[in-house]
């Protein structure tokens, strides 16, 4: 099981190292950071190392790497997931999970930890039951406790820990009850030169946010279920009952999570809500090259394409480029050759464009590399996939809660080769 | 008010201003105190000077002053035992506590005190928390043992732990179920061998109604406990299936692929024409698809996994290319696993756009990536044949480029196209030449040398080219100079008339001028060659060669079989058996897929070139890398039992007997002989494209090495074995499948000892150290009784014999056929599998006559089904004789009568797991000349009964 972390920031320092078996040196990192000395970006190291007697697993987030050592045969999927719920904890705990964070709470941290792992064995990470065990540092309480003297560790039993409802508390209380949804998607796509799509998919979230008294019972139905065929469901959500009748019906867990998350596959078709005209080419032996880039709508059933960001990593031949754009401001970093174009709101009136020139090495030969734009944008009140839900019920309770659901669409990893 | 300011430190010194506060009388400077020393801690200082101020605040009502002690105590109390007692105390009133967090805690605690003292006063507590009214204590509990097994197994077994661990996986909380399995399977993987996790249909059932009320992680423990059961039919296969599918929709990506792993072994078991099998199969791509889009570092991991999906059953993802299409910021470790598997998926139906792919990707920044890509076009055009034409052309297009490192790939897998599909595309040789002076890359160097030698004919200038590499000869790498070596002969074959000048020198340069042994010696052998036979030279040289296999890199069946049982874990990731995972000293534990009894599941599959544990050959069947070899072995008698140890003066040898004798040899086997010898060179260093059809470039020469010495030692004549029967040496585990180490061996039993009889042989390069042999769980419990000895390094060329004594007290297991042994054999390089059959008298003990009542009685008492009746023919022996010599093998002759001029024998045999098999022989004694014998054999366990009879045959006939 999980030996070791250690927490290592961006300059290969570590700042954090915790146990739960022997100690083990630190020096067993040195692996580690000849991974991160070979590697031409940070995120390029690789996530498994293997050492003489120890394996390294490690995520980047955040630009902390967290660096966990096994010393058995553990299944590493199972340490990166707990690594991701570690992360998660902190930036619910501090708001954000960067170094200066996680050093101002250490003891915190530490206790969390410990928490969390018992001989490397998951303890407890389920927010909720880490929320009653140590509580999260406030301003206030921080006062509290040192006028008063109390602790910020909780002494009883959480309630959740050996329930069958392990993620709700119970006596959840509230003057204002709300559940609202959102149903958020990503379009991850490639689009060829021609224009054509290579390969698109929706990668589908429903985060909740629910502070409801009691123990509510809740059913969310959807207008076009058959669209969920390759779902996750957060543990709360009773399979049986989706298996059955294409209904979510669970016990929701107090506050915020994630319900359910989703892939509509590369198979069904994925409507493209932008395209893009561009010419970016050089000429042999001349040391300018030209520039052209236009946006425009496409598949959006009729709603505003906005916060649109145009991203490039142009040639590394490349020295400056001069560009001039019709809407929006754009910058070039002449170090890492990214140029980026904050556009802002597609008008389909007046289509925003980005032309110009750009500046070669003197003598260098024409660039052999083909630069790929990247691009950002959200749709509000639309999910593309088409998914929408019918209605939500609640049981259980006697109060009539405030509900409401959001749409919304972002472009994932949404890329046009030129 | 944060943390950070317990790291200011001020000028007095921290240690000595800490210990100042921790025995302060105010409650709150002690707390502060405390956390100022854990935050030393966290970054690594060490304060374990402050060891006994900081225990000394043990014993307080507030929590989480408690808690941070704690914290400290499980750090350092390791490096000060005798004061880490001083906290025993409050841990043992701890575990009495009314509030279960506080009697959780202390018992969690004390097991994390890595002190001997503190574990004997740990049991106590231990056993009250085991069986605590709280599930929470009793979770904590359950995890305790397996911390305290791991300090103290002994203890943990002395005192019944485990068995309190075992009885709680029927506990009625699901969470502490989990918990136990999970505290069960930590134990176990110290102790292979232990029945730990006795799994029956009882609990598994209760295994999987807690797997749906556990946590996550819970799940994962008990799903990866599930999957080393082994279901006892096909419904019980499919009902735990259906139990277990509803996880493929867990959001913790773990928990998917524990679920897959149960699902991809179980289905093996299912008959394929059930509808279920098809739901099934459907049910797996959408979680493994799914695992894609989640971050990059569980997209690794699952790519390694689907890696191994793919080869084992391609169908599931044919369809869904797509996903495994590379973004541009994808890092580099997710790009390159992508490409491996759209190779693995790429078909007719989907390789235009495969293609069309992979020409974006060779456009790309990074290098590796780049190679790759180019590679992978020349897999595909190997792959799938109507596309070969495309993929030259996108390859001209890329060596058009001109980019150094893309044309150097290009040269190298169009080299393996020319090879899968000769005589086709020939014309763009041309362009290629054109691109000659730029190939700076070994690899790349030694593909083109061998495309100028095969096309000769068709190159105008190829004496020119050639002679132009010849002229830094010296300065090549061995993998060119073998490739210029080989491609000048074929040269000089072709047009003898205008190069003959340019081979000589080349054999000279290699035969006179070289210090590397691979070389002078194919340099003779050509040399000879041409010398004696010019037109036996031409066929050996310019043979057709074998073709190339279409998919490359697959993993080894058996590998895949037992890696495809370990999904989701290390050895998943790293594509290597698990046994040869961190610290090799666990015992190996291999697991195999069952395949549905009498199927024929593996004939069926779609997926060519993969069969089925069931069709995988028995024996090491010795491949063509060995061809040499064996080749000169063929037309004579077998080796005796004791191969020729040592040649190290191997290279004069070879030359006396090319002198000699050689001749006539080759004038038989050429055609064969020239297979290899003209097919290897030109491979170069076996590129890894068509390891199956080629032996290794440096196999070739040592073979000839090795068979000639045999040559030499079988003049003096075939040595008769006395006493027990000994089989001759055979090869085992052939070098080109061990990177060059070469084992056969053989059994004997001497006074009662079995001994493996192996002969390891170096024909790699380097020196072999670190020798180490261990064995499956096999039918009769063998097991190696010490350790390999092989003390001294073998250096390349060297052959060692090494006895390896066995014991019959190895763990049991049933295998098909019933004598078979696999075998694992560890040196510097790698581990090695290999299997082989062990005659069964190898296990007939010393003491196994039996009385004459007994042996009347049991033999009456054995039901007569049992009995089996065999013929053995040809055999010219008397009953006394024959007795004689079965006495040598530990076959006892008990009465002997003579009926009506037939002599009947009653013999016993006694194996070493105390199974009697009583024999009734009845021999012909009419014709001195010919003799046949009858034999019933009977025995309780009638399985061991063929495989006795081939004892008698075998004993008898030699």
């Amino acid at each position: 099981m999980i030996h070791s972390l250690f927490l290592v920031n961006a300059s290969g320092d570590i700042f954090l190292e915790k146990h739960w078996k022997s100690v083990v040196s630190r020096s067993v990192c040195d692996y580690f950071f000849e991974a991160l000395e070979r590697a031409t970006e940070p995120e390029n190291v690789p996530p498994v190392i293997s050492t003489p007697h120890h394996y390294l697993i490690n995520v980047l987030r955040h630009r902390i790497y967290f660096v966990a050592v096994i010393q058995s045969e553990v299944p590493p999927l199972f340490v990166i997931e707990f690594l991701h719920r570690v992360v998660d904890t902190f930036q619910d705990y501090f708001g954000v999970c960067t170094e200066a964070a996680i050093k101002d709470n250490v003891v915190v941290v530490y206790e969390l930890l410990e928490e969390m792992l018992d001989n490397g064995f998951p303890l407890a990470t389920e927010s909720n039951i880490l929320k009653e065990l140590i509580k999260p540092p406030t301003i206030l309480r921080t006062v509290v406790n040192t006028i008063t003297g109390s602790t910020n560790v909780g002494e009883q039993l959480p309630t959740g820990q050996l329930s069958v409802v392990p993620w709700r508390r119970t006596g959840v209380k509230y003057t204002n009850n709300e559940a609202y949804f959102d149903v958020i998607e990503e379009i991850d796509a490639i689009i060829d030169k021609s224009g054509s799509t290579i390969t698109a998919e929706i990668q589908g979230v429903i985060d909740a946010c629910v502070k409801l008294t009691g123990m509510p019972d809740l059913t969310l139905s959807f207008m076009n279920p058959r669209l969920l065929d390759d779902v996750s469901f957060h543990p709360c959500v009773r399979f049986k009952r989706w298996e059955a009748e294409r209904i979510l019906s669970f016990i929701p867990p107090d506050g915020n999570f994630r319900l359910l998350s989703y892939h509509v596959s590369s198979q069904n078709l994925v409507a493209i809500p932008v395209y893009v005209k561009h010419n970016i080419s050089f000429r042999e032996g001349s040391s300018q090259g030209r520039f052209e880039l236009t946006l425009g709508p496409k598949q959006t059933m009729g709603k505003a394409v906005e916060s649109v960001l145009v991203s490039s990593q142009l040639p590394r031949g490349v020295l400056n480029a001069n560009l001039n754009p019709s809407q929006g401001t754009y910058t070039f970093d002449p170090v890492t050759k990214l140029l980026s174009w904050d556009v802002g709101k597609i008008n389909p009136q007046k289509l925003p464009s980005l032309k110009g020139s750009m500046s070669l090495q003197a003598g260098a030969s024409k660039p052999d590399e083909n630069p790929t734009i990247n691009i950002q944008l959200k749709i509000q009140q639309l999910a593309i996939s088409g998914l929408k839900v019918n209605r939500l019920d609640m049981y259980g309770e006697k109060y009539k809660p405030f509900k409401g659901i959001k749409y919304m669409t972002k472009a994932g990893k949404f890329q046009v080769r030129t | 008010m944060t943390d950070s300011k317990y790291f200011t430190t001020t000028k007095k010194g921290e240690i000595f201003e800490l210990k100042a506060e921790l025995n302060s009388d105010k409650k709150e400077k002690k707390k502060e105190a405390v956390k100022k020393v854990i935050a030393s801690m966290t970054v690594g200082k060490d304060v374990s000077a402050l060891f006994p101020d900081v225990v000394n605040c043990m014993q307080t009502d507030n929590l989480e002053l408690k808690k941070l002690v704690y914290l400290y105590l499980m750090n350092y109390a390791k490096s000060q035992p005798d004061m880490a007692i001083m906290a025993v105390n409050t841990f043992v009133k701890d575990c009495e506590d009314p509030n279960p967090l506080i009697r959780a805690l202390a018992v969690r605690t004390m097991g994390c005190i890595r002190v001997d003292k503190i574990t004997e006063y740990l049991c106590e507590p231990l056993r009250k928390c085991l069986k605590d009214e709280d599930p929470y204590v009793r979770k904590t509990a359950a995890v305790c043992v397996a911390k305290l097994h791991d300090i103290n197994a002994q203890l943990v077994e002395d005192q019944g732990f485990l068995d309190t661990l075992k009885d709680l996986i029927s506990d009625s909380n699901p969470m502490v179920v989990a918990n136990a399995v999970a505290a069960l399977s930590e134990i176990a993987e110290s102790h292979p061998n232990s029945n730990l996790l006795d799994l029956n249909p009882q609990t598994i059932n209760k295994l999987l109604t807690a797997l749906n009320e556990c946590t996550e992680w819970g799940q994962i423990f008990i799903l990866d406990c599930l999957a080393n059961y082994m279901p006892r039919d096909d419904r019980e296969s499919q009902s735990i299936c259906e139990r277990v599918t509803p996880r493929l929709s867990h959001a913790n990506s773990a928990v998917v692929l524990s679920a897959v792993k149960v699902l991809m072994k179980f289905m093996e078991m299912l008959p394929k024409d059930l509808d279920y099998y098809g739901t099934l199969l459907k049910k797996l791509a959408p979680p493994l698809v799914t695992l894609l889009s989640a971050e990059p570092e569980l997209q690794y991991v699952a790519l390694r996994n689907i890696n191994l999906i793919v080869q084992k059953r391609p169908e599931i993802l044919k369809h869904e290319m797509k996903v495994f299409f590379v973004k541009y910021n994808d890092p580099i470790y997710v790009k390159l696993e992508k490409l491996d598997i759209m190779i693995r998926l790429a078909s007719q139906a989907n390789i235009a756009q495969v293609l069309a792919e992979l020409k974006e990707y060779a456009t790309e920044v990074d290098v590796d990536f780049v190679r790759k890509a180019v590679r992978a076009i020349g897999r595909c055009a190997i792959k799938v044949e109507q596309s070969a034409e495309r993929c030259v052309s996108t390859l001209l297009d890329l060596i058009q480029t001109k980019v150094n490192y893309v044309v150097q790939e290009a040269i190298v897998v169009i080299k393996d196209i020319f090879r899968k599909y000769p005589n086709k595309y020939e014309s763009v040789i041309a362009t290629l030449c054109e691109n000659l002076d730029s190939l700076d890359e070994p690899e790349a160097r030694a593909a083109m040398i061998w495309i100028v030698g095969e096309y000769a004919e068709r190159i105008d200038n190829a004496d020119e080219l050639l002679e132009s590499f010849l002229e830094g000869f010296h300065d090549e790498s061995t993998q060119v100079q073998l490739q210029l070596l080989t491609a000048i002969v074929k040269l000089f074959l072709k047009k003898p008339t205008e190069t003959q000048e340019l081979v000589q020198q080349v054999l000279s340069l290699a035969t006179q001028d070289s210090d590397n042994p691979d070389l002078r010696d194919r340099g003779y052998i050509y040399w000879r060659l041409l010398s004696t036979d010019p037109v036996a030279a031409k066929e050996v040289v310019l043979a057709e060669k074998p073709l190339i296999s279409e998919e490359t890199d697959l993993i080894e069946p058996t590998l895949l079989e037992e890696l495809i049982c370990h999904i989701g874990t290390l050895a998943s990731v790293y594509h290597k058996p698990p046994s040869a995972f961190v610290e090799g000293s666990r015992g190996v534990q291999h697991k195999k897929l069952t395949a549905r009894a009498g199927s024929g599941e593996s004939a069926e599959s779609p997926d060519v070139g993969l069969s089925g544990p069931s069709e995988a050959p028995p024996a090491v069947i010795p491949s063509q890398g060995d061809l040499l070899g064996d080749l000169l072995n063929l037309d004579l008698a077998p080796p005796t039992a004791t191969v020729p140890s040592v040649q190290p003066s191997m290279q004069m040898g070879a030359m006396d007997l090319l002198g000699g004798g050689l001749d006539s040899l080759m004038g038989d086997e050429s055609d064969t002989l020239g297979g290899d010898i003209g097919g290897s060179p030109s491979m170069g260093g076996g590129l890894g494209v068509a390891p199956a059809a080629m032996p290794a470039a440096l196999g070739g020469a040592p073979a000839v090495g090795g068979g000639l010495g045999d040559l030499f030692d079988l003049s003096g004549g075939v040595g008769m074995p006395t006493g027990s029967y000994v089989a001759p040496k055979t090869v085992w585990l052939p070098a080109m499948k061990a990177k060059g180490l070469e084992i056969s061996g053989t059994f004997a039993r001497r006074g009662g000892i079995i001994q493996m009889d192996l002969s390891l042989t170096n024909k790699a390069m380097s020196v072999m150290t670190d020798f180490a042999i261990q064995f499956n769980r096999n039918s009769f419990g063998l097991a190696p009784a010490g350790p390999l000895q092989v003390l001294t390094p073998l250096s390349p060329n060297q052959t060692i014999d090494v006895s390896l004594p066995l014991s019959t007290s190895g763990p049991v297991m049933k295998m098909e056929p019933l004598n078979n042994l696999q075998v694992a054999v560890k040196n510097n390089i790698d581990v090695f599998y290999f299997s082989c059959q062990y005659p069964i008298s190898m296990i007939f003990v010393e003491d196994g006559k039996m009385e004459r009542q007994v042996f009347l009685a049991t033999w009456k008492d054995i039901p007569n089904d049992n009995e089996a009746l065999f013929q053995i023919k040809d055999i010219h022996l008397n009953s006394d004789a024959a007795s004689n010599k079965l006495q040598g093998s530990n076959i006892f002759t008990i009465a002997k009568r003579t009926v009506e001029g037939q002599d009947m024998l009653y013999l016993s045999v006694k194996l070493t797991n105390g199974i009697w098999v009583l024999a009734e022989m009845r021999i012909q004694t009419g014709n001195p000349n010919y003799t046949e014998m009858e034999l019933s054999i009977k025995c309780r366990a009638p399985e061991v009964s063929p495989f006795v009879f081939q004892c008698y045959e075998l004993v008898l006939k030699n």
